[in-house]
């Protein structure tokens, strides 16, 4: 909508082959599956709130991407993105999460019960535990289309869903354009704050318009449930505390998530979910549960293992550096989390976690006492 | 005013019958331009936002929230929903000419509106909304998608036009164009001082969109028209076309080496209004044999044209300046198409500080003891000059260097503006060797503004 290829129709005077993008030096997902075919059967369409194929694409065309990093490249831009373009986001989604079919169904369990352990990881290692999701909105669309009267909208309801809440809950709203410095040094000492993306694969989505009106960011007075509004989704929900206790963490996340949503089912806006892709947020690669579920762990020794990246890969884990995805390692302390976003639910993700990082944990141990760990190797989950 | 019909190009380049009804410098006695336009097949409705009903397709099983009705009466429910008033921007924090003109008022009556490219208001303000500026320099805030643009959203485009360009007034006032080079007097500098001088304009094609709307194919549509055009051209103007998406390593660096490479815009007034979508698709450079005439594509204009040598002849620079569009211009009117000009605003460019002439003549000039100065910039103001680094807009000076051109664009005609420049500098250059003597030296009197 805002950005200058909605003339859709406008464009339909040219043919196919003078509209279709120079795709010839890029490396994300959406230049592997888009074809002149599949371009020329999705260019004349467009989402109920005019949301057009240009307009998922822009940010891959405009990002070729990383030799070595498999982007996305594409976005949605309202719920019905998903069907509308289905053409082009199916084969990316199954490229994405693991062949992953459109007839497949994904299942949401956020009964945080269903954990089995997590609240013994050991904190000489475990530093910290985290879990993060994201929601949208239904009824509005998603940020790289939505008009400031939507923005706002959302955060209005947002507020007033979050304001509602009591017990370990209650906390209190800043929003970014209104905040005094004292707030603001504070939010960053807690390492809450988010800026404004400078990454050009969110801006070339158009995900930084207006900034910042309508963003901001709720916390809980214990400082362990965090909610930011309008940044790269419409809710992006996290709970976290220093420590090893993943099971309680996943406990505050269920519970308060739960809690949220049935304040938004009240007014008529519950979260964009459906049967086949779960949870529906703005990035392809979020679909599903939308979790990240991780640790700060210190793993020096088993880091430098021939083997660490197998011992992942065979988990089902990701590693990243300390500061988030595209950091380093700093000391040997590494976040862990979940690979999987789309085909396995909340509880499976976050046993994932719990179990591959306590097993790690176990071998690092080894590793400190000079024994070999070849035994440990885990078999392919 | 006379309804006369807007012709669009047609894309094969073919020239259409009614190629005349649309005002240029060489057809001045046509009247004024008029943006209705009649139903052609790329006109759209002006009615609103998503009008494109027709097109909506949706997938089996979407939801029933009220997204199954048709197109525009999905639009005409978003448009209940979020009045004017709830999508109005937040503009306290902003210093920008947009800002200081918008109201809610303004804001509600063009909302809804588009031109017949479906560009809109909000799209021209994004880059303004986006990039509050700054408490000292105050950015435009606006661009133009289209030459429609102008005239559609002109409540609030006036305003800022009047703004940026010293009270000139679109409604009332008619915008001179004269590019005869040989009206130029005393326009050879002492090369004591003078180190270097240069023009440059931009140019865009009518009928296609401008770099924040443009799409792919249109984008590659102006690069071709401009490359035909330009390898029509002959002697000492002959040359040839470097693609950023084509060029290799060697290339690159000789044109990095000779100052003449632009890179994909990272300047946010500039990303924010979608410029630099697609890159580095349909964008290039041009240069005759002798490098001193260049034609950038598809950067923030459509074309942008640049004449330029070393050492102080500022009225050959103009001269090969002048042959060099009227050449290209006529190359293009061979094929079926113009530039996009009117009697308001003259030449019509992205962004609302070039329109007029858009035209920048400067040199690169040594004023060690002027610069010193305390009048400098009194002296400058006087003479209608700006200073800026020898690396462009928003850089600083290195040592006693300064780029010293022309502030103004609109109001005045390219022949006035070039011997603004050069009577400026030459009085510059007169200061300079008066401190040089020890000798004392005035402010001029202020020029005027722009004949009315």
């Amino acid at each position: 909508m805002p950005f200058g290829n909605t003339h859709n129709n406008f464009k339909l005077n040219f043919k196919v082959e003078d509209e279709f993008p120079d795709l010839s030096k890029h490396n994300n997902h959406m230049a592997k599956v888009l074809t002149k075919e599949i371009y020329g059967k999705l260019r004349d369409k467009q989402t109920p709130s005019g949301y057009t194929l240009d307009d998922v694409i822009q940010t891959g065309v405009d990002n070729p991407g990383h030799p070595f990093i498999m982007t996305v490249g594409c976005v949605a831009g309202d719920e019905e993105s998903y069907e509308v373009f289905k053409d082009l986001l199916d084969p990316i989604i199954s490229d994405r999460h693991g062949g992953y079919k459109p007839t497949d169904k994904h299942a949401t369990d956020l009964n945080f019960e269903n954990l089995k352990g997590g609240d013994d990881l050991d904190p000489n290692y475990v530093l910290s535990s985290r879990v993060r999701t994201g929601r949208s909105i239904k009824g509005y669309t998603l940020p790289p289309h939505n008009s400031r009267g939507e923005r706002r909208a959302i955060e209005k309801l947002s507020v007033e869903a979050l304001t509602s809440l009591d017990g370990e809950f209650k906390g209190r709203y800043y929003p970014l354009k209104s905040m005094t410095d004292a707030e603001q040094d504070q939010l960053i000492n807690d390492h809450f704050l988010f800026d404004k993306p400078v990454s050009p694969l969110l801006t070339c989505a158009g995900m930084a318009r207006d900034w910042p009106d309508g963003r901001g960011i709720w916390h809980n007075d214990a400082k362990s449930f965090l909610v930011w509004v309008n940044e790269e989704d419409h809710l992006r929900v996290i709970a976290m505390e220093q420590g090893g206790n993943m099971r309680e963490v996943f406990r505050r996340f269920c519970v308060g998530l739960k809690r949220i949503e049935e304040i938004f089912k009240k007014h008529n806006h519950g979260f964009m979910w459906n049967e086949h892709l779960g949870y529906v947020l703005t990035c392809p690669s979020n679909l599903g549960t939308g979790l990240r579920g991780g640790v700060h762990v210190k793993l020096p020794k088993l880091s430098t293992h021939a083997k660490f990246d197998e011992i992942l890969g065979r988990l089902r884990l990701q590693k990243r550096g300390t500061g988030g995805v595209d950091t380093a390692s700093v000391g040997g302390v590494f976040d862990i989390s979940n690979a999987d976003r789309l085909g396995s639910s909340e509880v499976a993700q976050v046993q994932l976690v719990v179990d591959g990082v306590k097993l790690m944990v176990e071998m690092e141990k080894k590793l400190e006492k000079g024994e070999a760990v070849d035994s440990m190797i885990p078999a392919q989950k | 005013m006379a309804q006369l019909s807007f012709c669009r190009r047609s894309f094969s380049g073919r020239s259409c019958k009614n190629f005349t009804c649309a005002p240029s410098p060489s057809h001045p006695q046509v009247q004024p331009y008029c943006i209705v336009t009649m139903a052609t097949q790329f006109t759209r409705m002006l009615a609103g936002r998503n009008t494109a009903a027709v097109l909506a397709s949706l997938g089996a099983g979407t939801l029933a929230t009220g997204y199954l009705l048709t197109d525009s009466t999905a639009a005409a429910e978003r448009r209940m929903l979020y009045p004017p008033s709830a999508d109005f921007p937040d503009l306290r924090k902003h210093n920008n000419c947009m800002a200081a003109s918008l109201t809610p008022a303004i804001y509600a009556h063009l909302r809804d509106k588009s031109t017949p490219n479906n560009w809109t208001l909000n799209q021209s303000i994004q880059t303004g909304v986006d990039n509050p500026g700054h408490p000292f320099i105050k950015t435009v805030g606006m661009v133009a998608g289209d030459e429609e643009t102008y005239e559609v959203f002109s409540e609030i485009f006036d305003p800022v036009i009047k703004d940026r360009h010293n009270g000139y007034d679109p409604r009332t006032m008619k915008h001179p164009t004269d590019l005869d080079s040989s009206k130029i007097t005393s326009g050879v500098f002492d090369e004591r001082y003078v180190l270097s001088s240069r023009v440059r304009t931009g140019r865009s094609i009518r009928g296609l969109s401008l770099p924040p709307a443009c799409s792919r194919a249109e984008r590659r549509e102006v690069e071709r028209v401009a490359v035909m055009a330009l390898s029509g051209l002959k002697g000492d103007l002959a040359g040839r076309y470097y693609s950023l998406g084509d060029m290799n390593e060697r290339e690159q660096q000789q044109l990095i080496d000779e100052h003449f490479l632009f890179d994909k815009p990272v300047s946010p007034l500039l990303t924010s209004a979608g410029m630099a979508r697609d890159w580095p698709d349909a964008r290039g450079i041009w240069h005759n044999n002798q490098k001193n005439f260049l034609i950038w594509i598809n950067e923030e204009d459509h074309t942008r044209i640049i004449s330029m040598e070393k050492g102080g002849n500022m009225k050959r620079v103009f001269e090969r300046f002048c042959r060099g569009l009227k050449q290209v211009e006529q190359l293009i009117h061979e094929r079926g198409w113009e530039f996009m000009w009117n009697e308001r605003l003259g030449y019509i460019l992205t962004c609302p500080s070039n329109l007029g002439t858009g035209l920048r003549a400067g040199v690169h000039v040594r004023l060690p003891n002027l610069s010193k100065d305390p009048r400098f910039s009194k002296i400058l103001e006087n003479l209608r000059l700006q200073k800026r680094g020898t690396g462009g807009v928003d850089t600083a000076a290195t040592g006693d260097t300064f780029d010293i051109s022309n502030n103004d664009r609109l109001g005045k005609s390219e022949v006035e503006l070039v011997q603004l420049v050069v009577d400026g500098v030459n009085y510059l250059i007169d200061c300079e060797k008066r401190l040089e003597r020890g000798q004392d030296i005035k402010i001029p009197s202020p020029l005027a503004q722009f004949r009315r």
